[in-house]
């Protein structure tokens, strides 16, 4: 309940930025847009209106760095770190959610029990070679990186946010959008740092 | 059975030539000539796609709808019954419409001003199915009329001019759960999704490995597919709401890519993955 209000909210504001504006083809372009799409499914129409920060990075160039810095402050208070303090699932079931990229689309049934989609934009385990190159590769990332306070917190908070890190990354707010459940996260935790895990064993 | 054991070896094929839309391309004639060399080599079993554009001829030539009219007369902008290039320079702006259409949006005028059929039967079917079936074989047919042709969009017009800026607008546009814009795996050069190469749409190269070879035969799925089909399915994947079927988002996306790509090889219908 909380989240629509937000969202209304930020709604209310973006679209009568736009209309003070008075630049005509941002006008134009937000009325095409309202008029060009529809709910279907689970993919409502209300996905079509931008967060701020979304609209901060929907130029062909990146916002300034005053700008980039303001957004990633306001998106690390949405980390959420585990209630239970514990960091690491299962590196198996990391795994499926990592080759998963199912969810959330409009021919989806559930919002639910999405995967991660990990393997669309990075190289992870030794022995997969489809792996997408949007994103770093992150082989060895448990081996290389070693299993530190600060290493775990931050991969953490990369996963459940990334745009804490940078604003106008390419990669999905997996917990703060609720892509993934916190125990997803976990599993996928467990899939980066495990010694056993594929991604850290030849 | 001939037919089945045919798309096996495009699949293969397929899977070998996935380079077509060659991020990485140079935007100079000589990756042009490759481009066309590589579909040639990929057709030369043929495109199951021909079977789709021979339903369309028919469709094209058959009286239909409540004017009982064929569509022989359709103006897709060279003039009546004028298809050979037609494709290779849409979208274009069409004054008896006064609005800049794509190829499928003008067929449905065509449709409904000749035939007398509904545009909403086309928009409110389901893909390949009924009415949407009929414009996604009659668009086999008229793009392969364009095959080796050059894309050639007329960009002097202001309206031409100002859905190319809300194209643009649009290709760069994030939003849905997972902040996506068509620029988040088509913005860079090089790039792959798993090991699906995506043309860099902001560059000629790109935009014309793109644009220029849709619509097409998808081995994967065994289906045809328009441009709105590939559009609309892309927007699926970004996670966004679902586009209109003909929508102006639709169109101006398309002129933008279009126009990007202006110069590059038609090659359509095109053979994917």
């Amino acid at each position: 309940m909380r989240k629509i209000s937000i969202i209304a909210a930020l709604l209310a504001v973006s679209s009568s930025a736009f209309a003070a504006g008075g630049d005509d083809i941002h006008a134009e372009f937000v009325a095409m847009m309202d008029r060009s799409f529809k709910t279907t499914g689970i993919a409502e129409k209300y996905r079509m209106y931008q967060l701020d920060f979304q609209k901060a990075c929907s130029a062909e160039k990146e916002p300034s760095k005053k700008v980039m810095q303001a957004i990633e402050a306001e998106q690390f208070k949405t980390i959420r770190f585990p209630a239970d303090g514990k960091f690491f699932g299962d590196w198996k079931e990391g795994e499926k959610i990592a080759i998963s990229g199912r969810g959330l689309t409009w021919s989806d049934k559930t919002r639910f029990n999405n995967g991660g989609g990990c393997y669309n934009c990075h190289q992870l385990s030794h022995k997969e070679i489809a792996y997408g190159t949007i994103g770093p590769s992150l082989q060895d990332y448990g081996k290389v990186r070693g299993k530190t306070d600060d290493v775990v917190k931050y991969t953490w908070g990369k996963i459940f946010n990334a745009k804490a890190f940078n604003a106008c990354s390419n990669m999905p707010r997996n917990g703060d959008a609720e892509i993934l459940t916190e125990q997803q996260m976990k599993h996928v935790m467990a899939f980066l740092f495990d010694p056993e895990s594929p991604v850290n064993k030849k | 059975m001939r037919q089945k054991k045919q798309y096996v070896l495009l699949a293969a094929l397929v899977a070998v030539v996935g380079g077509m839309a060659s991020p990485t391309a140079l935007a100079d004639k000589a990756s042009d000539e490759a481009a066309i060399a590589r579909y040639r080599e990929m057709i030369a079993d043929g495109n199951p796609a021909e079977l789709v554009a021979g339903q369309g001829e028919e469709l094209w030539k058959t009286k239909r709808g409540p004017k009982n009219a064929s569509l022989e007369k359709c103006d897709l902008g060279l003039g009546p019954g004028v298809l050979k290039g037609a494709s290779a320079k849409m979208p274009r702006y069409f004054k008896d419409t006064g609005r800049v259409q794509d190829l499928e949006t003008r067929l449905l005028t065509c449709m409904e001003t000749l035939q007398g059929i509904d545009p909403k039967t086309v928009i409110d079917a389901k893909w390949l199915k009924g009415e949407r079936e009929t414009m996604a074989a009659l668009v086999a047919y008229v793009v392969t009329q364009s095959n080796g042709q050059k894309i050639a969009v007329d960009m002097k017009q202001p309206q031409m001019k100002k859905m190319y800026e809300l194209g643009k607008l649009a290709f760069y546009y994030r939003s849905g759960p997972m902040d996506f814009a068509c620029s988040t795996c088509h913005g860079a050069e090089g790039k792959r999704i798993r090991l699906q190469d995506l043309p860099d749409l902001r560059t000629q190269a790109g935009a014309a490995a793109g644009w220029g070879s849709w619509p097409a035969y998808r081995v994967s799925s065994g289906e045809f597919w328009t441009m709105q089909h590939r559009l609309n399915d892309c927007y699926r994947q970004q996670r966004t709401a679902e586009p209109l079927y003909g929508s102006d988002v639709t169109i101006a996306l398309s002129v933008f890519l279009a126009a990007t790509g202006n110069g590059g090889p038609v090659l359509t219908p095109g053979l994917k993955r």
